[in-house]
Order: structure tokens, then C-alpha cells, then sequence
């Protein structure tokens, strides 16, 4: 199948998945900025309450004993402003629950909507795990970062401004100590993050490959159990799993020692301050420093501004304890993104039209098809559907049998050569319009989560249970059906204990038949229902195929025998083409295979 | 873990350092000497610098734990969940199965992770904070007292709405990844119904509903911080309110309520770090739950003593006596199926789709139990067969069977210690070695998952290649060679018999022509034998056989 992996965005850019992240937030930027807003609140209240409990704790000092007025209001003011501050906080944390929920559900929406525009063959080499992976734990973590991590990260910017402009008031030069320290910070943690940020990635990788992995297993529990083979599954699952563990434990490893190293800084910075503001202090004791002079410093001051420092270091190792977690964030976003960067089925052109009124003709001009520019499949397919014609595809495994169908049901645009359908290009049609003019029968028997009800109604928008049940008895289901205890209204389950795949195929059946189309594409069932259901079932498709175009994949003489047209394929080539008759008249390739059946 | 606790412990306690020193600083020694104060200075840089180290030591110690805790619990519980009966199975849900595996197994990761780190520094600071607090002035810290009953209803009220909440989340996330696994698993059928935009709907009921449940629980959740903060800082209002009743009347003096309020606000912010561990507990203790259990669920299928379950004096190889058995309890799915099989007989069983072919062949593997009657292989129950060794008798190639993403000698020896050349001889009996030695890469051919690169005949093949290579007592083939045409059919039919002589093969078939050599052949319609004996003996005694056997189609023509 084509190759997927092909990456189709440098996505590395983490400025890139920055910029594109903070489109998701300003789409909500009326939840943004209310968030900013109750967050300068917030913080700004909080701050006040050590005022009035300083003025109140004065009061308490207070010559002459303590002043009950003052400690009263005090007290009163402090408790309305805690008050305030946490109904406001909660606010916050509500309002970021809903930002970070809508940006989730958005940005779920765009991944499921995309996969659904991939072409089919990107879920035939992606895992289904890996896929569950991007949607669940991808998201989960970008969700993790956006309702926390974000509120953490602006309340820390507005706890440092404020500290460094009440730190610049007291004493300029006491400052200069976290020029140096702050750019230290800085350089450290971008130096660790280019380190560090290839082993969150290669976390989420792991992860998603173990996801796969564990889906695939347990899709097979029911063969793994009947070959006794837990243990040695088990074991294979382990190396994935050690592996996944031991990524996120180096990225841990590496990861961890930002928040100690950050928090040493800022206890060098303290430090510094306090050994300069003690030099300081006494300069000005001793009249060196005089008042006004840059360098003049109260005891207090001092005092004040190693609080303020102290007030400032807390939210710089807060920022460095929530590093990882945004680096696995956007390690995270960078895969969803990738997805959402895959490119979708071409989409309709602008002036196509809507196929209707069908005659089902098709015509195939010099057909030229490769999954890959670089592996043609298909050559020089040339042939003609007449309406209401069946047209048997006969050939090898590999031979580009399903290709074909790939082609007509446009999951695939030809490279070279043309398909018409009732004259018309079949790429001018919409491609909605395109493949409900065909019935599509296949042999997976893919059912949902659902009632049978629901599962056969699938095949028509709006279809009544009237239609439902004429279709189950025409695939010969209804009478199952209804033996059934809740009738058309059982819940069929992944495992399924109570149907048989036999059954599953019938439903499918009913479900095609339901849908009425003018063509239909077919690909024969060689399996799981009995010779007599079997009977039943080619007299129903024969009904249903009575006046349609049919393009069935045949694996049955009989079939191969009633066909209008018989396409030979061979080697991603029509090596024959003609009538049963006209074939074997020819002595040639189907010759060969129709004689070996009496050999 | 002991020894990366002390080292965090120690760690802390150094770090918790620093503001005395810089309190004695400031108090004691600034103003008097120059050279005293960068002596100081240096002691706090030391104390950061050996903190920071111990601290970097902890977190990895404690990362490496974490680590191994979820590992093992991952592994644990993958290996479980394969153990886990159909019956079970079909309980918990697969795409269920598949979130406990992964994102509640992550949650519970992280939670140890997180819990390592800040579970030392807060409790230290609160138990820390409360001890002196109490020794400074007891009636002062009645305030705390006060507050724990209030602090500890709340709590326990948040946890009682909040792991259901999780749990509903957790429920919701299944229901999300079932809609995608079914979708990844059916888009072409979408696509070629044009349904696309009805699974998108779908798809977004799933994620309304993740949404809504994710929401209601982080408002819950949300709550926790702030009413916190209220608590405290009321309690920090009262210390001061009533430090200025104990002054007034001369119990207590200004200097220890300034002190008493400094304890008190570091004993708040213990007490916040202390919330946060809580709510991210509420969260993954819902997710420990679910694995809990998965992990806890019983063998619903044991092995029986013998005492019980007596063995019977038989020569033949495979007894059924008197078997019924049903899915539901309401309608029989088997009804008193007998039959005996010597070594090395073929048995063949035919019916119509849901007459209960399969069923036959899942109790003799006892993926479920009989409800009434018994199985007996070489006479003993199979309910007192040890599983390994019960399932060590079989080849199963069945009806849902499945191939995975690795070589094809890899799928044919799926995980067993089997030889190379006993795949290749086993694929030569299946028909298989043709066209694998027809890849460029031969047994080394990669198949993609479940085997969509290969037709559905050649599927049959590996499946079949698999269930021979181990040489088994017992060949089970579940309708496993319907996609294979006439020749190829009976050549392998006559390869089994050739080579597999001490082998007992049953064959689960749609087509006459797949069972009609065979020594016996029973037809099953609605759960009940309808006919029992030779393809000559039916066709003479047995109207539905007969019938079948007329109606039969041509079988594949071509792959």
C-alpha cells in the first residue's frame, strides 16, 4: 500500500506546534481572556489578604494594647478577600475546564474527521491501536497541559512582573543578581528541552506502538487462548511494554533533573542577594552608601526584597516542574498534527455534479494505477460495462483484482488513462453521488456496536423497519432474526458469543440489499454460509443483480459461467476478456485454469 | 524505595534549610561582619547545591520505581486479560479491555510518579508546621483542630462524587475508542455507503458524552482547591481574631501570634500540595479500580478434581456424552450431542449457518463449559484437564482466527518453539509452501495486520500451517478451508491423510465435498443432531444431507 510514513510536515518546529496550539486557544478567546482576567484577580486579591492581615498583626502590637477596631475591620477585610480570590479562582479553574474541553472536543472532531478522509489504505498500515493512541492519550496529554498547566503559566508571569517591579523599586542593584541567574535559568532549560524533547517524542511513539500492539493481541485472544500461548504473547507484549516504560523513564531521567536545578538557581540567586544586601546594608550603616545612593539599603528593605525574591523563585520552579509535562504536550500535539497534515482523498471539484438518474454504464480507457508513484499496479486497463451487464473479475492473488474496485469506488484516482461512468469523467462527479450509485458487498463483515436494526438500516438513510425487514427476508436473515429474544432490536457485541460469522455475512448482505443501487460491486463470498442459505442467497443477489451493473470479484464457476464479460487479470494486466465461451475458444490463460479444474 | 525516600527526605529537610539561614542572616549576623555574612551566604549556596543534588537523585530513583510498578502492573494485567474467558470478554468489552491497558495503567503511572515526588515536601512542612505550631501555643492551634473536621468532610465528600465521576469518564473514553476501532476496522464500508458523515455524528455523540463527563468531574474536582484555600485562610483570620482576644486578656503575646500566623501560612501551602495529591488519587484510584478489576475477576473456567469429574473407562479417543449447552440459559444452543472418535478417525460436522457447528468445537476447547453432559479426551474430563496440557493436544484453525503483523513462518509458529523445517513440512500438508516460496522473501514474506495483504485462501492456508505445525493429537478446521478451490481443497484433504495418521481431525464444513471421506459425520440443525453416520450412510438415511449435498455449488474456481 501506498507509503504513509512518508512525513509530509517538518512538524519538529516547536515554534510551528506552539503557533498552531495558540490558534486552538484565541478560537476561544473570549474564554482566554476572561481566564486572563480572573487570574490577575485572582492572584491580585491574594496578594491584598497579607496586607490587611499585616495591617491587622500591627493592630495586635499596637501601644496601649491591641486595637479591636482595626483588627476587626482588618479581619473582615482579610476574610471578604480570600472570599473573593477563591470564588474567582474557581471560576478560573471552571473556565479553563470549559476552554480546555472545547479546544479537546475540537480538536477530537478534526483528528476523527480527517481519519475518515484518509484514504482506505492508511488503515491498512497504520495499526488500529496507533490510531486509538492519537485520539485517546495524544489529546489527553494536550488536554492535561491546557486546563493546568496554562492558569500555572500565566499566574506565574504575573507573580514575576509584579515581584520584579516591587524588586526593582527597593534596589536596583540587588536586581542585577537575577540578570545573571534568570538568562542561567533560561539557557539551562532551553539546552535541557532540545535534549530532552526527541525522548518525549520517542515516549509517545512507544506508546502508541504498544497500543497496537495490545490491540492487535486482543483482537486474537480467543486463538492465542486455543494455542495456550498467554505466556509467550505475554512476554512479547513485555519487551513493548519495557520498551514504552523505558522511554518514558529516560525522558523521566532527563526530565526530572530541570525542576532541582532550576529550584538550585534560584537558591543561588537568594543567596547572592543576600550576601550583596548584606555588603549593602552595611555600606549604608557606615555612611558609604548614602540616602538616595543607588546602593543605600534599610534593614528592611533588605528583608522585603529577599521576600520578594523568594515570592519570585517560586513560580520560576513551578514553570521548570511543569517543563515535562509540556514537553510531552507537544511531543503529543506534534502527532496530531501529523495527522491532521496526511493528505485527504483529493477533494470534489469545484463545478462537480451530482450522478443521477444512473444507467450504469463504465467504461475504463488505458487505465494506469500504482498505490506508490513508483509501483504501477494497474496497466492499459481498457474495458467496457454495458448497463445492466455482469462483468466477472477473474485472476491470481496480487493481480490488482481489488484495485479495480478501489477505482470504480474512486478510494483511489487513477495517474493515467480515464473512467467513465454514463459518459462522464467519474472524477467531475461528487464523489457522495458516485459510490451510492453502487452497492458494495464485501467479504469482511464489518457490523457495529448497535442493534441488528440499526446495523441493516446503515445501508439507507431513514430507512423504516418495513424496508429492514423486507431486506432481512430477502437475504434470507429474518427468520433468525426474529427467533431471536429481543428480535430486530438485539445488540450485537464485538465478540459476538450468539452469532456466527455465517449470520454476521447475511446481515451484511441484507444491509447491501437495503441500499438499491444501480451498480453493484461484489465480492464474492467464498465462506460461512451453508449450501442451502447459499442457494437462497444467489437467487436473492440474483434478483438484486437483475438490470444493475455488476462487477463481481468471482471465485465460483458458476458465477465466473453467467457472466456477461469475464476480465482476466494478470499481472496488473487484462490478459483476456470475452464470454466463458469466447475464452475457452481462445485456448488461452483461462483456458488453462478451467481444464486444470478436471485435470 | 526505602533508600530513594530517605534521600528525598533528607533532601527536603536540607532545602527547608535555606529560609532559616536566611532568617538567622537577617536577624542575627547582617550588620555585624562582612566576612560572616558570606560565610552564611555560602552555607545556603551548599545546602542548595547538596539539595539540588539529592533532590535530582530522588526524582530519578523515584521515576525508576514508578516505572517498574506500572510495567508490571501492565504486564500483569495484559497477560490476565488474554486469560480472561469469552464469557468474560464479551463482559468487559474489548475496546474496555484495551483503555484499562493503557490509559488507566498511565494514569496509575503517573500517579506514582507524582505521589514520589511531592508526597515528601508536604507532609514534612504540614506535620512539621503542626508540631511546632502546637508547642508555640496550644490554644492558638484549637483553630486547627477545629478545622480538620470540616477539611476532612469535605475531602471525603469530593472523593465519594469524584471516583464515580472518574469511573464515568473512564466509561466514556471506551465508548469513544470503540467507535474509532470499529471505524478504522469498517472504512471502506463507510466510505462506500458514503456514511462518513453519519460516523461523524456518531463520533460526536461519543465525544459529547467524554466531553460532558470530563467536565462534570473537573468542576467537581475544581472545587477541592479553592474551598481549601477558604478553609486555611478563615483559620489564619481566626488565629488573628483570637490572638487579639488571648492578648487582650494577657495569655498571649504579639510576638508568637506573628510567629504562630508565619507557621500557619506554611502549613496552608503544605496543605494545598496535599489537595493536589488528593485529586489526582480520586482520579487514578478510579482507574486502579478498573483494572483492579479485570486483574481480580475470576477464573470463571477451573480445573475440576477428579474426584468430581471421574474419568471413564473408554478406548476411544474423544467422547461427547449427552452434551447440551447454551449461551444465554434461554435456548439451547447444543441439545444432547453424543459421539465417540477413535485415534486418528476424521469427524466431520455439517449444518446450516447457526445450527451450532462452531459451538461443538469451542466446548471441546472449553472455551466455555458444558451445562449438562460431558466431554472426555483419552477418557478424562476435560474439566480436569490443566489448560496448557488440554490445549497442548490441539491445532485449531478456526472460523475468527487471526494473523498479526510479523513474518509468515512467525504466523505459523506463533510464538512456539516449533523448527523451521516443521513449518515448512506443515505448510507443504496445508498447500501453503507454493505460494509462500513464490514471495521474494519465501517464510520471511511480512503480512500486515490481520493479514490484509494476503488473499483469503492463502489466509486458510497459513491458519491451517499453524494448526498442523505442532504435530498436534488433535486438528480442529472450523470451516478454515471454504475460500480454497476444488483441487487445492482435496489436495490438502489428501495430505492430511497421507501424514497426519495418529492425528484425530475434525472438520467443520459448509460443503459436502470437505467431510465426505470422513469416518463420521454428524449434521447438526438448530443445536440437534439431525444425522449421524458415513456420507453413504447419510445420503441414504438423512434427507437434509442429502439435500445439501445435491444443492452443492461449485466450489472456488479461482482465488
Amino acid at each position: 500500500m501506498s507509503n504513509f510514513n512518508k512525513k509530509q510536515v517538518k512538524s519538529k518546529d516547536v515554534k510551528g506546534i506552539f503557533k498552531r496550539l495558540c490558534r486552538y486557544i484565541f478560537s476561544y478567546w473570549y474564554l482566554f481572556i476572561l481566564a486572563v482576567i480572573f487570574t490577575l484577580l485572582s492572584n491580585q486579591l491574594s496578594l491584598l489578604g497579607p496586607k490587611f492581615s499585616g495591617d491587622a498583626i500591627d493592630a495586635l502590637a499596637a501601644a496601649g494594647g491591641v486595637n479591636f477596631d482595626v483588627v476587626w475591620t482588618n479581619t473582615a477585610k482579610m476574610l471578604m478577600c480570600y472570599l473573593a480570590s477563591a470564588v474567582m479562582s474557581y471560576v478560573l479553574s471552571v473556565t479553563m475546564i470549559f476552554m480546555s474541553q472545547k479546544i479537546v472536543y475540537t480538536m477530537r472532531r478534526q483528528l476523527f474527521e480527517k481519519l475518515t478522509s484518509l484514504p482506505v489504505g492508511y488503515f491498512d498500515t497504520h495499526p488500529t491501536g496507533d490510531i486509538i493512541s492519537h485520539i485517546s492519550y495524544d489529546i489527553d496529554t494536550i488536554n492535561s497541559t491546557l486546563s493546568h498547566d496554562l492558569v500555572q503559566i500565566m499566574s506565574s508571569v504575573y507573580i514575576v512582573v509584579g515581584s520584579i517591579v516591587f524588586m526593582w523599586n527597593i534596589s536596583k542593584p540587588l536586581v542585577s543578581v537575577f540578570l545573571i541567574t534568570v538568562p542561567a535559568s533560561v539557557i539551562f532549560t532551553r539546552y535541557r528541552a532540545k535534549k530532552v524533547r526527541p525522548l518525549f517524542s520517542k515516549r509517545s511513539k512507544k506508546l502508541g506502538e504498544l497500543n497496537g500492539y495490545a490491540e492487535e493481541m486482543l483482537s486474537g485472544c480467543r486463538s492465542i487462548q486455543a494455542y495456550s500461548r498467554e505466556e509467550e504473547i505475554g512476554r512479547r507484549f513485555n519487551e513493548r511494554n519495557t520498551d514504552s516504560m523505558n522511554a518514558y523513564y529516560i525522558a523521566d531521567y532527563y526530565g526530572c533533573m530541570i525542576g532541582p536545578t532550576v529550584s538550585f538557581i534560584n537558591n543561588l540567586s537568594i543567596s547572592l542577594v543576600m550576601m550583596l544586601g548584606g555588603i549593602m546594608y552595611m555600606l549604608s550603616q557606615n555612611g558609604i552608601a548614602v540616602v538616595g545612593s543607588l546602593f543605600f539599603i534599610t534593614l528592611g528593605g533588605v528583608a522585603q526584597f529577599v521576600q520578594y525574591s523568594r515570592k519570585f523563585a517560586g513560580p520560576i520552579s513551578e514553570f521548570a516542574n511543569i517543563f515535562s509535562e509540556l514537553q510531552s504536550a507537544f511531543s503529543a500535539a506534534e502527532r496530531v498534527f501529523r495527522i491532521l497534515d496526511e493528505h485527504p482523498e483529493t477533494p470534489d471539484s469545484d463545478d462537480a455534479v451530482s450522478l443521477d438518474n444512473v444507467e450504469g454504464e463504465v467504461k475504463f480507457r488505458e487505465v494506469e494505477f500504482g498505490y506508490t508513484p513508483d509501483k504501477t499496479i494497474l496497466k492499459g486497463i481498457d474495458f467496457t460495462a454495458a448497463p445492466g451487464k455482469s462483468i466477472a473479475i477473474v485472476g491470481p492473488t496480487g493481480a490488482g483484482k481489488t484495485t479495480i474496485i478501489n477505482l470504480l469506488m474512486r478510494f483511489y484516482d487513477i495517474s493515467k488513462g480515464e473512467i467513465t461512468v454514463d459518459g462522464r469523467e467519474s472524477r467531475e462527479y461528487t464523489r457522495k453521488s458516485l459510490r451510492e450509485a453502487y452497492t458494495m458487498v464485501l467479504q469482511d463483515t464489518w457490523l457495529f456496536k448497535g442493534t441488528i436494526f440499526e446495523n441493516i438500516a446503515y445501508g439507507k438513510e431513514g430507512a423504516t423497519i418495513e424496508e429492514v425487514k423486507a431486506a432481512a427476508k430477502a437475504a434470507r436473515i429474518d427468520s433468525y432474526i426474529e427467533g431471536l429474544p429481543d428480535g430486530y432490536d438485539s445488540v450485537l457485541t464485538d465478540d459476538g458469543v450468539n452469532i456466527s460469522k455465517g449470520q454476521r455475512q447475511l446481515i451484511t448482505i441484507a444491509r447491501a440489499m437495503i441500499s438499491n443501487s444501480q451498480m453493484l460491486i461484489l465480492d464474492e463470498a467464498t465462506s460461512n454460509v451453508d449450501s442451502r442459505t447459499e442457494i437462497k442467497i444467489q437467487e436473492a443477489m440474483g434478483e438484486l443483480m437483475r438490470g444493475r451493473t455488476c462487477f463481481i470479484i468471482a471465485h465460483r464457476l458458476s458465477t465466473i459461467q453467467n457472466a456477461d464479460l469475464i476480465l482476466v487479470i494478470k499481472d496488473g494486466k487484462i490478459a483476456e476478456q470475452g464470454t466463458h465461451q469466447e475464452l475457452l475458444d481462445s485456448k488461452g490463460f483461462y483456458s488453462t485454469l478451467y481444464n486444470s479444474q478436471f485435470s | 524505595m526505602g533508600l530513594g525516600f530517605t534521600i528525598k527526605t533528607i533532601g527536603t529537610l536540607v532545602e527547608l534549610l535555606i529560609p532559616y539561614i536566611l532568617s538567622h542572616i537577617l536577624e542575627n549576623v547582617i550588620g555585624r561582619k562582612v566576612s560572616d555574612i558570606l560565610l552564611w551566604g555560602g552555607l545556603m549556596v551548599v545546602c542548595a547545591g547538596v539539595a539540588c543534588i539529592l533532590n535530582v537523585t530522588a526524582n530519578r530513583m523515584a521515576a525508576k520505581v514508578s516505572k517498574n510498578f506500572a510495567e508490571n502492573m501492565r504486564k500483569d494485567l495484559f497477560i490476565k486479560t488474554l486469560r480472561l474467558s469469552a464469557a468474560q470478554t464479551d463482559k468487559f468489552t474489548i475496546p474496555s479491555l484495551e483503555s484499562r491497558i493503557t490509559t488507566d495503567t498511565y494514569n496509575v503511572h503517573n500517579f506514582i510518579n507524582m505521589m514520589q515526588r511531592m508526597g515528601v515536601r508536604a507532609p514534612i512542612l504540614l506535620i512539621g508546621g503542626v508540631g511546632i505550631t502546637l508547642f508555640m501555643d496550644a490554644k492558638l492551634s484549637l483553630v486547627m483542630i477545629a478545622l480538620l473536621p470540616v477539611i476532612f468532610v469535605t475531602v471525603a465528600f469530593v472523593r465519594a462524587r469524584g471516583i464515580p465521576l472518574y469511573t464515568r469518564v473512564q466509561q466514556a473514553v471506551d465508548g469513544m475508542i470503540r467507535v474509532v476501532r470499529e471505524d478504522a476496522q469498517g472504512i471502506r464500508v463507510i466510505k462506500a455507503l458514503s456514511k462518513t458523515e453519519y460516523e461523524h455524528r456518531r463520533y460526536d455523540d461519543v465525544n459529547k458524552t467524554l466531553v460532558a463527563n470530563e467536565v462534570r468531574a473537573g468542576i467537581i474536582m475544581g472545587s477541592v482547591n479553592p474551598l481549601m484555600t477558604v478553609f486555611m485562610n478563615a483559620g489564619s483570620v481566626a488565629v488573628i481574631a483570637l490572638g487579639a482576644v488571648f492578648i487582650s486578656h494577657g495569655t498571649s503575646k504579639p510576638e508568637t501570634v506573628i510567629a504562630f500566623m508565619q507557621y500557619f501560612t506554611q502549613i496552608s501551602m503544605a496543605m494545598m500540595a496535599v489537595t493536589r495529591m488528593f485529586v489526582m488519587y480520586t482520579k487514578s484510584s478510579a482507574s486502579a479500580k478498573r483494572i483492579e478489576e479485570v486483574l481480580l475477576s475470576e477464573e470463571d473456567i477451573s480445573v475440576k478434581s477428579k474426584s468430581e469429574y471421574a474419568d471413564k473407562d473408554t478406548s476411544a479417543h474423544i467422547v461427547f456424552d449427552r452434551v447440551t449447552f447454551s449461551y444465554n440459559g434461554r435456548r439451547d444452543n447444543l441439545k444432547d450431542i453424543s459421539f465417540k472418535l477413535n485415534r486418528g478417525e476424521h469427524l466431520g460436522i455439517i449444518g446450516a449457518t447457526g445450527s451450532g457447528k462452531s459451538t461443538l468445537v469451542k466446548l471441546l476447547l472449553r472455551f466455555y463449559d458444558v451445562v449438562e453432559g460431558n466431554i472426555y479426551i483419552n477418557g478424562e474430563n476435560i474439566k480436569t484437564i490443566e489448560k496448557p496440557e488440554l490445549y497442548a493436544k490441539f491445532g485449531v484453525a478456526q472460523q475468527h482466527d487471526f494473523l498479526y503483523a510479523d513474518t509468515i513462518e512467525e504466523n505459523i509458529k506463533f510464538g512456539r518453539d516449533i523448527s523451521s523445517d516443521d513449518v515448512r513440512r506443515a505448510a507443504r500438508i496445508a498447500q501453503a509452501d507454493d505460494f509462500i516460496s513464490d514471495f521474494a522473501d519465501g517464510y520471511n514474506h511480512l503480512l500486515s495486520p490481520h493479514g490484509t495483504n494476503i488473499s483469503g485462501g492463502q489466509k486458510q492456508r497459513v491458519l491451517i500451517s499453524r494448526a498442523l505445525a505442532a504435530n498436534p493429537e488433535i486438528l480442529i478446521l472450523d470451516d478454515s478451508s471454504s475460500a480454497l478451490d476444488y483441487k487445492t481443497d482435496s489436495a490438502l484433504r489428501k495430505a492430511l491423510a497421507d501424514n497426519m495418521q495418529n492425528t484425530t481431525v475434525i472438520t467443520v464444513a459448509q460443503r459436502v465435498s470437505s467431510v465426505k471421506d470422513c469416518d463420521l459425520i454428524i449434521v447438526l440443525d438448530e443445536g440437534a443432531v439431525i444425522g449421524m453416520g458415513t456420507h453413504d450412510e447419510l445420503i441414504s438415511s438423512c434427507n437434509e444431507y442429502k439435500e445439501i449435498s445435491d444443492s452443492q455449488l461449485g466450489g472456488a474456481f479461482v482465488e
